[in-house]
This record gives structure tokens, sequence and C-alpha cells, in this order.
């Protein structure tokens, strides 16, 4: 029948009409900046820096291995190795990043520096309200701005966040193991080393305390 | 005491012409009455473009405009304030005239879209005794001046030098120009049963209530086909969805007003909704009674306040209409008026015929229903006949 | 002589004159419309309320329309090269001046002229009906069929003709 469809199409826009006053899902529009989505898990826009604890120069655990400049597309990324070292969270000394530089005008946000990192350090931020008047300086973001605290990437990537700690705590846990093992090997080692010597103190001693051993017969029997 | 409300504008008018000397009073009076539409109408128009614009916004899930409510103020209204910066908007821009284009027409064109619109509200009645020029041949004038509009769409297209504005143009002018013959047609067999052009008298016919409900032509078999065709034909004639190929953003970047930009943009616009209101209400005089009441028991609601009312219905019909339907191909288009609404429309007259002069009998509604229900299924499958309605169908993307 | 006429014909007269001289043929047609404007409003002040109507509904809505298609279809809109006023045009104005004197004074002078002229008839819609279908139904349906046979001419005139194919088996 002619129109019919039509009839059927009105009803549905209808529907939509009245219904977008009532049901929260014919009116799907958030109305930005007063309500806000929540970001979702794999939300990325820049990269910032790990570290952990209170302290953003001692607890980076950037080590300035180079690998994310090297991979990265764009090449945004820039970085001064430092000459001194300093411990990381396994205890070991290890060089840090004196200038570490991305340019965020250039970033294209593919995360491939995340994904070549191995030690955990650069990760996604999520902060994409980042306006500003300062085309060149404002645009060239520094060790200072990117290091933010290991419980900002809890909040904004919590499951990641949580691998990540796992990762870091099995390295450790690893690390731990290696050198108690080394520990216990040395242990056992001077363990030994000192029975032996004890042993062979002993038998010195027991040689040096023991009677003068019995010159052997130097006759000869029958001459 | 709801008679005086309902004559109240009439009473005033009265009164303002009491302190008038003899001498001025048809002319004062005339300004008067004439002043009024200029005021009105525009100020409907802006509302109307709000309640367009939301309305449009919720049924495609969206709030529409809701932040600006007074401006310069944090008052928000429901965004029902957005005509105030929009007409800043179009007052301020710049005036654009391209440098080969025809001066004196170009400037002309809105001008002479604007006047015969404003010129068809003349004879339309918003209440009871307030209709301006109460013309004994009242409905050919609106249609003689509805006439005039495709000059001023032609001169538009034209003097822009513009090839697509032209085209636009020239479909705009063959669009109007085919649907006017069902618009025409339909309203002919109100005037037929009706006996005058004269719109008060029409409406005087369909005053009068049968069990509570009223006469209105719609309401009969001819008339309901009849409003049906006149409420298509004036979606054509005011260029609105599903017809509105001739500006469409996404066709022709606006067809034959591209070249016009500020004010004369703003004329256009508001020449094309207030011809779009003249339509409306001469839809709703001829097919739904002007300005009386459907129920016996509502007839003490004020007369102008009908009026409004239902423009303010149908013009809410017109959005959701442009907010349901895709647009119409040019070949669609025309295929649609000369092959189903003309034949339509003049099976609607012999039906008409038919109802008239068979008398009062109750027969006469199922003659005249039987013969328009043949018609249109008939009609509709013919139209049908070629397309295959339905899903889609891709040959080589499976 | 009252005011509306007189401002009514001379814009009738300035827009016919300018119909026949400007340049362009678009203002030409554009003038013409002026003109129909200008007949329609004399038919409103003579009381003719239905045949003012009408012409605006008939030449301004839809002939000038086709006046003006016409124009543009047929490639005349570009402006002429040469000058629109003809090289004799003193003689011929002297001549179509005395020409219109003699059959303007024949024809005021004829015998055959009513001296007195009848009273206007009741000129409303239902009067014109009324006359349409009873005196003069005879005109009316020759106009139908006339405009009918115009109407399938231009149907016929637009009408896409079947691809037919040629000797070398080629289609047309």
């Amino acid at each position: 029948m002619l129109g019919e469809q039509i009839i059927k199409g009105m009803a549905v826009t209808a529907k939509n009409f009245f219904g977008s006053y009532v049901s929260k899902e014919r009116l799907t529009t958030v109305e930005y900046p007063e309500v806000r989505l929540e970001p979702k898990e794999n939300t990325r826009q820049f990269p910032f820096l790990v570290f952990d604890g209170d302290d953003a120069e001692k607890g980076l655990r950037c080590v300035a291995c180079q690998i994310c400049e090297k991979e990265c597309p764009p090449q945004c990324i820039y970085i001064v190795k430092s000459k001194d070292k300093k411990p990381d969270y396994k205890g070991q000394m290890q060089v840090y990043p004196v200038t570490f530089d991305i340019d965020i005008s250039v970033c294209m946000s593919c995360s491939i520096c995340v994904e070549v990192c191995p030690f955990e350090s650069i990760k996604m931020d999520t902060e994409f309200e980042l306006s500003t008047d300062d085309r060149f300086d404002g645009l060239l973001w520094g060790k200072k701005k990117l290091a933010k605290p290991n419980s900002h990437y809890h909040k904004v990537h919590a499951q990641d966040a949580k691998d990540s700690d796992a990762v870091l705590a099995a390295e450790k846990a690893k690390a731990e193991a290696k050198a108690k093992a080394a520990a216990e090997a040395k242990v056992k080692a001077e363990a030994e080393a000192k029975v032996k010597a004890e042993a062979e103190a002993k038998a010195k001693a027991a040689v040096a305390a023991a009677p003068a051993p019995t010159p052997p017969p130097a006759t000869p029997p029958a001459n | 005491m709801f008679d005086q409300l309902d004559q109240i504008f009439v009473t005033l008018k009265h009164l303002l012409m009491g302190y008038v000397p003899e001498r001025w009073q048809p002319l004062v009076s005339a300004v008067i009455s004439i002043a009024l539409i200029p005021v009105i109408f525009p100020g409907l128009f802006s509302i109307v473009t709000i309640l367009e614009r939301k309305g449009l916004g919720r049924i495609q899930n969206r709030p529409g405009p809701n932040r600006v409510g007074i401006p310069f103020t944090k008052i928000r209204l429901a965004g029902f304030g957005q005509f105030i910066p929009d007409g800043v908007k179009m007052l301020t821009k710049e005036d654009i005239v391209p440098r080969a284009a025809d001066k004196v027409v170009h400037f002309l064109a809105p001008v002479v879209m604007l006047i015969p619109v404003l010129l068809a509200y003349s004879v339309l009645p918003f209440g009871k005794n307030m209709t301006i020029a109460d013309f004994d041949a009242g409905v050919l004038f609106f249609f003689a001046v509805g006439g005039a509009v495709e000059v001023s769409v032609f001169m538009a297209g034209w003097s822009s030098r513009n090839k697509y504005s032209l085209l636009g143009a020239m479909r705009a002018i063959a669009q109007m120009v085919s649907y006017e013959i069902p618009l025409i047609l339909s309203a002919v067999t109100v005037i037929m049963i009706a006996g005058s052009l004269n719109l008060s008298e029409i409406i005087a016919k369909q005053n009068h209530y049968t069990a509570g409900i009223a006469h209105w032509y719609v309401f009969t078999p001819w008339g309901f086909v009849g409003f049906i065709l006149f409420l298509i034909a004036s979606l054509a004639e005011s260029n609105r969805t599903p017809f509105d190929l001739p500006e469409a953003e996404s066709e022709i970047i606006a067809g034959y007003f591209t070249e016009y930009s500020g004010f004369k943009f703003a004329l256009f616009f508001l020449a094309e909704y207030l011809g779009m209101f003249a339509i409306c209400t001469l839809g709703m005089t001829l097919f739904l009674g002007g300005w009386t009441a459907p129920f016996a028991c509502l007839t003490w609601i004020p007369s102008w306040a009908w009026f409004f009312g239902k423009l303010l219905a149908f013009v809410f019909l017109f959005i959701w209409i442009r907010g349901t339907l895709p647009r119409l191909r040019m070949d669609q288009l025309m295929n649609f008026a000369w092959k189903f609404m003309l034949p339509m429309a003049l099976i609607n007259i012999v039906a008409a015929g038919v109802w008239h002069f068979m008398g009062a009998d109750s027969l006469r509604w199922v003659y005249s229903g039987g013969i328009l229900a043949v018609a249109y299924a008939l009609l509709g499958r013919g139209l049908m006949n070629k397309q295959k309605l339905g899903k889609r169908t891709y040959r080589y993307a499976e | 002589m009252s005011l509306p006429f007189l401002i009514t014909a001379i814009v009738t007269l300035f827009a016919a004159a300018a119909a026949m001289s400007l340049r362009n043929l678009v203002h030409c047609a554009l003038s013409f419309v002026v003109v129909f404007a200008g007949l329609a409003a004399m038919y409103l002040q003579l009381g003719a309320q239905f045949v003012g109507f009408a012409q605006i509904l008939v030449y301004v809505g839809a002939v000038a329309i086709l006046i003006v298609f016409a124009i543009l279809l047929t490639r005349s809109g570009e402006t002429p090269n040469q000058a629109v006023i003809a090289p004799g045009w003193f003689y011929g104005i002297a001549i179509s001046a005395v020409v219109f004197t003699m059959l303007g004074w024949s024809v005021l002078n004829s015998k055959t002229l009513p001296k007195e002229i009848a009273a206007a008839p009741e000129t409303s819609v239902k009067n014109i009906g009324d006359v349409l279908m009873n005196k003069y139904v005879l005109p009316l349906e020759l106009i139908g069929l006339l405009l009918t046979a115009a109407m399938i001419g231009a149907v016929i005139i637009a009408l896409k003709e079947p691809s037919k194919t040629d000797n070398a088996g080629r289609k047309s």
C-alpha cells in the first residue's frame, strides 16, 4: 500500500521524539563540558613517565636506554643520558635521563614507545584538554612535566597498572631470588671454604702437634 | 465572557479608531491591521526556527540548541533565545555580491519573493471577524500571489551567474509549477462544495456541529484525500523535505540562493518560512475549519487561539515529516506529481461531486470513499510498479 | 484620471518600453512581468476582481516563466552585439503616430459604436461561473480542447523515442 512505510517511519520518529524526554537511551547526547563520559581502559593521548614513590628524580623508572627514541616513528622523543648512576627499584645502579623531551605537536599517539620499553617506564596518559597559546614551548614537554607518579598510572589505567606492577614485582622477585641464591651460594661456598680451611688447619695442626714421626729405620739391615 | 475574549483584538482596534479623526480613519485602520502582520509572523518565524531545530534534534536523539536563553545572562530558557544571536548573525554578515552578477536583479530577487508572501496574509482569517481584506475571490488571490514567487526564484537563480544556482532555480520552478496543480485542484473541491471563493464564507460553511463534531471538510472522504494532497503539495511549494532538492545543502549547496549572504539570505529564509505558514493557514482554513473548534464543547476557547494552535500543530507535522523522510530525487518528485497526485486530485473532484449530488444520503460516504479507495490502490500500485521495495541487496559485495 | 490609474499607467508604459528596448533579453522578460502586473492592477481598479487575479495567476505565474524558459533554453540570453534601436527610428515613430491618429479618429467617429454605454454587469465570481457554464459553454469546451491538443503535442515532442537500430546494427 503506498504510504504505509511512511506512516511506520513517522511512528518511529515520534517514538524517538517523545522518548527522548523520558528515557536515557533515546537521548544519547552527553552535554560536554558539564557532563563528561568515563574514559575507557585503553584511552590514550600522549605519553608520560612513571616514577615510584614520591620523588620524581629518585623513583624515575626510565634508565635512558633510548629504545623509545629510536623506535618513535615521527621521532618526537629526545633523550640525553646522565654521566652518573643512581639505584633503580631493584637496587642496581642505572643511568638516568638528564633530558627527556617529547614534542606533543609531533607525537601521533601510536604508543610504540610504550610497547618497546623494557622497563615499564613510559605509559600513555589520557588528558586531552591541552590547549595552550604557546605554540613552541608550550608543546614541548620536558621531564618535569612528563613525570607522574605510579598512583596516577593506577588512576588512569587500573588494569594496565596492575599488570605493570606485577611485571616489576616479578622482575624484582627474580632478581632477589637470584641475589639470594647468589648469596646462599656465597655463604655455602664460604662455609665450605671455612670447613675446608678448618680441616686443613686441623690437619696441619695435627701434623704439627703429632710427635715427631719415628724416623724411618735408617740402618740398613745387613751390611 | 469568552466571546469578549474572542473579539478582544477587534474591540481594541475599534477603541483605537475612536481616538483618530474621521478623515484618517480608513488609512489608520488599514495601517494598524497591516502593521501587525510583519510583527507577529516574523516573531512566529523565529520561534519556529528554534522549535524546528529542537524538534529535529529530539527526533535525532540529541537535545538541539539549549544554551542561549537571554543573551548576556546565564538564563538558559532551554535554548529558546537562539533566534536573537541568529538574527544578529544574519544582519551583521558581509553582503557579498558576485562580480559578474546582475546587480539590480540580484538585489530585487529577495524583495520580490517577500512581497507576494506578505500580500498573501491579507486574505487569511486569523479569527472571527479578523481578516484584513475579505475579498470575494480570496482563494484565487492567494494562489495568484503564490505564483508570483516563482518569478523571484528565477530572478535569484539567474542573476547569480552561477551554473548551479541556475540549475537549482530551474529545478525549483519546475517543482513549484508541477505541484501547484494538485494544490489548486484539491482546493477546487472545497470551493465546489462550499460554493464560494471567499474564505470567511468557507469557514462559515464548516462552522456547524453534528453530534458535537464540527462539519470540517477533512472529516469527509473527499476532504480527507484533498487534505492529504494539499499537505503534500504545500510541502513541495515551500521547498521542504522531502521536496527540498532545490535547496539541499548536500546536493546543490543551497541552489538558487547560493550567492546570497547576510540580510538577503535572511530575507529568503524569512520568505520561505512565511510562505510555509501562509499555505498551512490556507490548508487549515479550507479543510480544517480555520478558527473553529473541532468539538462543540470547546468553542469557548477564543478563535485566534484555535488558529495559532492549529498552525503550530501543522508546523509540528511539517517538522516531523522533515525529520522522518529522505529527500526525493528530481525525477521521483516529478513522477509523483504528474502520475499520482494529478490523477488523484481529478478523481477527488469526481468523488466530491458524487458526494454533493447524492444529497443527504448516508450512502454517499460509501460511494465517495469507495471511488477514492479504488483510485488510490490502483494509482499506488502503478507508482510502485517498477521498483522492488525492500531490503537492499548488493550484487558484488556479498 | 485618478491618481492610482495614472501611476499604474505610467509604470506599465515604462515597463513596456523597457521590454522593447533593453539589451539583455532576460531583463526584457522581467520588464514584461511588470507590464503584466500593471495590467492586473488596472483590472482591479476597474472592479474586475476575478480577471485581475486570474491575470496574475496565469500571466505572472505561468506565462512569464514560459517566456523565461524559452529565452534560456534557446541560448538567446546573451547580449546582442549591435544596438537594439534601429537606425531609422525617427521615421518609424512618425509613421506609427500618423497611423494611430487615423485609426483612432475613424474608430471614435464610427457609426457602429454604440453611443450609450450599457450598465456594467454584475461581475462576481458566481456570475462569471454561471455565464461560463450556460451562455459560453461552447467556447469554454473549445478552449479546453485546444489546451489538451497543445499538451499532447508537448508530451509527444518531449517523449523519448524508442531506440531503433539502423542498417549497420548500431542503436540510435
